[in-house]
């Protein structure tokens, strides 16, 4: 071969191929010189001169005319060599070599598909020392060349060999890095799995590219404890009292504190943040790729397959916080056709009776979540679902005689709560509009909390508390001598758990979204609790009232149970926003995700 | 073309307890899971199935789940290539050392240019790659043509066959259907004229030597 690398340009390519058929063919007889040199010159990987590059390019292009000679058997570290071979480590010319190398091997046989497969689904990710200069400029140039060159290959193949999707999906769902990868490997793979998504075999593999998306979603979601994301605090007050938190000036004011909490050891929030990142830019390439869909009209097959792995994985993960959230974004890029579905499919499946009972009820948490938050909505539309769920309400309540019973009725309590749940943000929107006060005013809602059930004894004080307290300034529930027909459930200290250990009726999915960098996305279609105009409300303007913080003491936080700390919504220490009597609202702040004193 | 064959079969299905609400479901499902996939007791690769079930009952087996078995009379349309078998499929690339040849949509067929005969050269012709016969200039194989080839192998697990263009009946379908007969009276019409420059007193002789050629070759086809 060192003959042969000097005079390259004298030899043609038949002459090359002949004479590496000729060394293939060789070791079958026990002559393993040629083809040992052969793969000898094949290892040169680091900073190859334009010499060796040549020879490299030579031996790639001679084995490609040679493949119908390599055997499983007897060429086996041939294979392992080619199979080895990084497209990263080299320059243009390597790179279309091996690649053609990689597709003429994968049709040669059908043994080799799934080995040249592998070893394309390899190159997704870069090797460990590339992992670093790949944000910079050269690096994602880099990785433009290489991923053109992987996706093209990988089309070669599947043009010529037709079942081979099926076996790339599932090599490409082996080989995802699991959440303990370093983030850069992570992002890249997720990001060689949306383009294979949207590439020419997207028709083949794009359902089960979002699928396993959805999965990374949820698997890095529920390693985030809710204790990393915000410093919590037990002392936790009603949801409704305030929602965001301004980092900064928690951290300003906590060096001071006698904390009551938990102490954080560095590494258990350290792993929280790392988390938090790999996740938050996980949801970034999430939203861009919808956002990329919808503008070329693909959105309604892509949410098809969401949808599903949605009520596969995410509807029933056990307190997921953000992945959920690529619905939301979803619904908002197209609320008349991907809204409608979402709703449609949580109203099946609340109202279905073959589903469990933690489904549904994880179902109408999700629907009353999404009503109330989602900014795109029209308030005639709530109001018409709204309708809907009283309705089965109305309707479960006639045919129950019986008295307050947890275990039996979860699904009737979540649904009761859900209904009072969307009345706290879109009571007044509702209330606006004459025909749908009209509607709101002839739902069966009395006759519902009336019930030997008792909606109102059994479902979280702070909803109960703030709808009742918005139904008594909007004149609803009163008779005709103006009593307000609940007032004896004010401050009642009543708190049942009915969600199970699950604690479903403290779950509201769509509480505001805390990561950094993609909560841009999220951003504007979202209504935060602060936004709400309130029955109760004064007209007066919405005050920036960021600076109370500091001033006002706390108490009343014993009332609270334990438990609150552990919600959906996690509200901050009730010193930095003004004491239970005082329901003002704050503007929201500014949200930073997970960060520890020591990172800041 | 050879390789597909329909076979009458009597099947048991064992279907979980929980499909009994939907069986027709659970049975299509259960097939269905099975198509493009190379099974042995079929013998070949299962395409397309119709079937059907005689009996209302179906004995529930004991155990730990206790599935029923529902007995089906089935049309299977298989797929079983055997070497020297003769097939079709069209050409998707075209290269020196090879043609890539996908049969029925679904099955990738390779021949190598060890298995390509001689008559046959690759060619590139404005731009475009095909191999060409030096004997019958009509003779072209290019991308997108139909080819029928010999099997030379059938990978089981990937579906995969090895072919082989040396067999003469082998080439470009729409050639061989057509044309074949013509060249072959052509290609004997240019002997006799040869043989006529040479001993004229053979003319008269012609017509009995176009009626023996013919005859000739229905004797080997």
């Amino acid at each position: 071969m060192g003959a042969v690398g000097d005079d390259i340009g004298d030899v043609s390519d038949y002459e090359l191929t002949h004479h590496v058929r000729q060394a293939l063919k060789a070791v079958l007889e026990g002559d393993t010189d040629e083809y040992d040199q052969l793969i000898g010159n094949m290892h040169h990987t680091e900073r190859l001169v334009p010499d060796e590059v040549a020879m490299l390019v030579t031996i790639l292009r001679a084995l490609s005319g040679a493949v119908s000679f390599i055997d499983i058997v007897h060429h086996r570290s041939l294979l392992s060599s080619i199979c080895a071979m990084r497209f990263w480590n080299y320059g243009p010319d390597v790179m279309d070599a091996l690649m053609e190398l990689v597709v003429t091997l994968a049709t040669s046989n059908g043994k080799y598909v799934d080995l040249c497969l592998d070893m394309l689904v390899s190159n997704f990710i870069p090797p460990f020392n590339f992992l670093e200069i790949l944000k910079q400029p050269r690096g994602l140039a880099k990785k433009d060349q290489v991923l053109a060159r992987v996706h093209a290959a990988l089309k070669g193949i599947a043009d010529l060999v037709p079942l081979a999707p099926s076996r790339l999906e599932q090599i490409v769902r082996e080989r995802v890095p699991n959440v303990f990868a370093k983030e850069a490997q992570i992002v890249v793979y997720v990001e060689n799995m949306l383009m294979l998504e949207s590439g020419d075999m997207g028709e083949f593999v794009g359902n089960s590219m979002i699928f396993e998306l959805v999965n990374r979603l949820i698997d890095l979601d529920v390693e985030i404890g809710w204790d990393e994301v915000l410093l919590d605090d037990p002392n936790n007050k009603g949801i409704f009292l305030m929602e965001l938190e301004d980092l900064a000036r928690t951290d300003e004011t906590e060096m001071d504190m006698d904390e009551p909490q938990i102490e954080y050891t560095g590494r258990k929030v350290l792993w929280g943040n790392v988390v938090a990142q790999k996740l938050d830019t996980l949801m970034e390439l999430a939203f861009d790729h919808l956002q990329s869909c919808f503008k070329n009209g693909r959105l309604p097959q892509v949410f098809e397959a969401l949808l599903q792995s949605f009520q596969s994985t995410v509807l029933n993960a056990y307190k997921s916080k953000f992945a959920q959230f690529v619905m939301f974004y979803a619904c908002s890029l197209d609320p008349e056709d991907c809204g409608t579905q979402f709703v449609s499919k949580l109203l099946e499946i609340f109202k279905s009776t073959v589903y469990p009972q933690e489904w549904r009820m994880s179902a109408v948490a999700y629907l009353a979540s999404y009503l109330s938050r989602a900014k795109f909505l029209s308030t005639s539309y709530v109001t018409i679902i709204l309708e809907s769920l009283v309705d089965w309400c109305y309707k479960y309540s006639k045919n129950q005689s019986g008295e307050i019973n947890l275990k039996n009725h979860r699904v009737f309590y979540a649904a009761c709560q859900a209904l009072m749940y969307v009345l706290c943000f879109r009571m007044r929107s509702i209330l606006a509009t004459p025909r749908l006060k009209s509607q709101l005013v002839n739902m069966p809602l009395e006759k519902i909390f009336k019930h030997a059930l008792n909606p109102l004894e059994v479902c979280l004080p702070s909803i109960v508390e703030e709808f009742l307290r918005q139904a008594k300034a909007a004149h609803l529930f009163t008779v005709s001598n103006g009593t307000f027909l609940f007032d004896h459930l004010f401050e009642s200290e009543l708190s049942r758990a009915f969600g199970g250990f699950q604690r479903l009726d403290v779950f509201f999915p769509f509480d505001p979204y805390l990561l950094k960098k993609s909560d841009r996305f999220i951003r504007p279609n979202f209504i935060y609790w602060s936004m709400v105009r309130t029955t109760y409300d004064d007209d007066e303007d919405d005050d920036d009232d960021d600076d109370d913080d500091d001033d006002v003491e706390d108490d009343n936080d014993d009332e609270f149970d334990m438990n609150l700390s552990k919600m959906s919504i996690t509200p901050k220490d009730s010193f930095m926003f003004g004491n239970l009597q005082d329901r003002k609202m704050q503007m929201p702040s500014r949200i930073r995700p997970s960060t520890s004193p020591e990172s800041l | 073309m050879e390789g597909l064959k329909v076979s009458e079969s009597d099947l048991l299905v064992y279907l979980h307890p929980s499909k009994s609400k939907n069986v027709s479901q659970a049975i299509y499902n259960e097939l269905s899971s099975m198509l493009f996939k190379y099974n042995e007791t079929f013998d070949g690769v299962l395409l397309a199935y119709s079937a059907s079930t005689n009996d209302e009952l179906a004995k529930i087996l004991p155990g730990l789940h206790p599935c029923f078995g529902v007995r089906l009379k089935a049309q299977l349309l298989l797929f079983h290539p055997k070497p020297n078998m003769i097939l079709e499929g069209k050409v998707v690339k075209l290269g020196a050392q090879s043609i890539h040849i996908v049969v029925l949509g679904f099955s990738s067929a390779t021949i190598i240019d060890e298995d390509i005969r001689e008559e046959f050269d690759y060619k590139v012709k404005h731009g475009k790659e095909l191999f060409a016969s030096s004997v019958n200039k009509r003779h072209k194989i290019e991308i997108e043509t139909v080819v029928r080839f010999v099997v030379k192998s059938f990978d089981e697990e990937t579906l995969h066959l090895s072919g082989s263009l040396l067999q003469p009946n082998t080439g470009n379908v729409n050639w061989l259907d057509k044309y074949a007969e013509e060249d072959l009276v052509e290609s004997n019409t240019k002997k006799r004229r040869d043989y006529q420059t040479a001993d004229h007193s053979k003319l008269t002789t012609d017509d009995d030597r176009v009626k023996k050629s013919k005859k000739h070759k229905s004797s080997h086809s």
